[in-house]
């Protein structure tokens, strides 16, 4: 790893003002910034130490609006754990423990879980010259490569990489919103534009402007804490990256649908939202045949690349798996 | 995974109690300059001169990212750690992880350095009764935190439950992953004890009913065994937690009674 300074931020304001030195770089649980600096993936000179800021970066607390409030320092393990999490938003619950380990989750923040970069393998190695997010214009050995795990929508000709964070996922079903501050302010960003596509510019993984650091994530009033569910299908059954995920997250009126959504992971750029198949379970009894239908729209527009077809059929599985499971075994698993 | 990386080799150890291994450390750097040392310091060296030719011949022109070039070393700092117990004082750069910490300076070569990239679980220690990768986090971010590792899980020179119960489930064949895997287990059952649920809980709204096989194995899944002793380790964990749930049950209120 290269030699790097290092300064604990005391308060928001002092690390947003740290924040800005040419080459900082803020780090909370450092599970996924500090792996990327032993392979020399990310070169930050300075570290900025959030860890220690506390207030409500470190809370969770109820909103005003039936909401809850999750801070960005809150760790993964504490966040899937905690009493209202579990009751009101147990599809956040199941994806935060669907992801990497024990040891991991009591590291990782919420914040820094939103920030993870892909686990690319082309990415990771630097031993691969082309790698458009790591060295803009550089190629992307992964288009050419073993691409097994990669995208199957929304990936460009630079790069076909997709997001590994299970939360997301989770949190892009339930509608979240990433509450930023910065040197011009606070804002509020939608889940679904906070991760980005790579288009021309692979290299950003957010929509996060320079020097602005995640203070919470906003979960709306729980609509769906009694069916919902959260779907990963990995190559060993834990301590592995998704291939597919799916969190279904469904209203239910008797055995008719009210409302369902449904978002996919392992699949994009992104946390993938499937609207089609939203609509399609929306208004109608939950069939067989209309759970199939839209998982089946769902994937319609996919784009495999060479060697990663297999996600269609896949994906497919798991979006009725998931959502058999959510209208039936309130917080359950498959 | 090489050889080298995982085998302790008897130069690299510095044998040194607490109390010599902070004063060692208080007058700066490693205790020693060992073979690993010495091998890493010249395959650097080799890749120095080679590694121009590779670029020109692999990477097309590309901006460079926007960020001042990284200094070879930065200036050690204070770093006071409480191990077991007990206080050391380090004086560590800012890049030096935890576990590096307390197999490089603090001298305690208990922890365990496997993959070096929180992917095996090696490295787990415990702090403030939690369990963490030590590789993947700085030791300099643990000031005033009361870390755990394997040396600290004995009390007055008797072996914990889970320790007396790894021998006698016979949980380890070379014995590497042993430290990683009994301070992980000693948190999985505080873990359990205080409600936690995991992905293979039937209902993440209800306290899981009891530590199932499928409990222990989903939550001693950051910890790799190369030797494959995970059926051992599972009775040696299901053992401790049955007699513990066996002992509270007596010592409730109809156990007193």
């Amino acid at each position: 790893m290269d030699a790097i300074s290092y300064e604990r931020a005391a308060d928001l304001t002092g690390a947003v003002r740290s924040g800005q030195q040419p080459g900082a770089s803020f780090i909370g649980g450092g599970t996924n910034l500090l792996d990327l600096m032993k392979g020399g993936v990310s070169r930050p000179v300075k570290l900025i130490d959030i860890t220690h800021v506390g207030g409500e970066l470190d809370a969770i607390a109820t909103l005003p609006d039936g909401g809850l409030r999750v801070g960005a320092l809150v760790r993964n393990s504490d966040a899937a754990n905690h009493a209202l999490v579990r009751e009101r938003y147990p599809l956040l619950s199941q994806a935060l423990l669907a992801g990497a380990s024990a040891q991991l989750r009591n590291m990782a923040t919420v914040g820094g879980n939103l920030m993870q970069r892909t686990r690319c393998s082309y990415f990771y190695d630097t031993a691969f010259a082309q790698c458009n997010k790591r060295q803009p214009g550089s190629g992307c050995a992964a288009r050419e490569g073993f691409s097994r795990t990669h995208a199957i929508f929304g990936a460009s000709p630079q790069c076909i990489a997709v997001n590994p964070s299970d939360m997301s996922v989770g949190l892009a079903a339930l509608d979240a919103v990433v509450r930023v501050t910065g040197p011009n302010g606070e804002r509020s960003i939608p889940i679904g534009e906070f991760h980005r596509l790579p288009g021309e510019r692979p290299d950003l993984d957010t929509t996060l402007q320079f020097g602005e650091l995640i203070t919470a994530v906003d979960l709306p009033p729980p609509l769906y804490s009694d069916h919902a569910h959260y779907v990963k299908v990995r190559d060993r059954a834990s301590y592995a990256f998704a291939l597919v995920s799916v969190a279904a997250a469904l209203q239910m009126d008797g055995h008719t649908v009210k409302s369902a959504r449904i978002a996919l992971g392992g699949v994009a750029h992104k946390p993938w939202r499937a609207q089609a198949a939203e609509q399609m379970l929306a208004g109608h009894p939950l069939t067989d045949t209309n759970v199939k239908n839209a998982a089946a729209a769902a994937l319609r527009d996919a784009q495999p690349q060479r060697d990663n077809r297999f996600k269609i059929e896949l994906a497919q599985r798991a979006i009725v798996r998931a959502v058999n499971q959510a209208a039936g075994m309130p917080g359950g698993v498959a | 995974m090489s050889q080298d990386h995982v085998r302790d080799e008897p130069d690299d150890v510095v044998v040194t109690s607490p109390a010599t291994a902070s004063t060692a450390a208080a007058t700066a750097t490693p205790p020693n300059t060992s073979r690993r040392r010495f091998l890493q310091s010249a395959a650097a060296a080799a890749t120095v001169g080679a590694a121009p030719q590779l670029r020109a011949q692999t990477q097309p022109a590309a901006p460079q990212p926007v960020s001042p070039p990284a200094p070879a070393a930065a200036p050690a700092r204070p770093v006071t750690l409480q191990i077991n117990g007990r206080e050391y004082a380090l004086q560590l750069e800012p890049r030096v992880t935890l576990l590096d910490a307390l197999r490089e300076y603090a001298g305690l070569m208990g922890t365990k350095k496997g993959c070096d990239r929180g992917q095996c679980g090696a490295c787990t220690v415990l702090a403030d009764g939690r369990r963490i990768n030590s590789c993947l986090t700085l030791a300099v971010m643990h000031e005033g935190e009361a870390i755990t590792t394997v040396e600290g899980l004995a009390q007055n020179g008797a072996l914990s439950p889970l320790q007396r119960a790894f021998i006698e489930h016979d949980a380890f064949q070379c014995g590497y992953c042993t430290p990683g895997q009994l301070c992980s287990a000693t948190a999985l059952l505080g873990e359990f004890a205080a409600g936690t649920v995991s992905t293979v809980s039937a209902d993440v709204r209800r306290h899981p009913p009891q530590l199932s096989d499928d409990e222990i194995r989903e939550r001693m899944s950051g910890n790799l065994c190369r030797c494959g002793a995970y059926a051992n380790i599972v009775a040696a964990v299901r053992a401790v937690h049955g007699s513990a749930s066996a002992n509270a049950s007596h010592a409730g209120p109809a156990g007193n009674a």
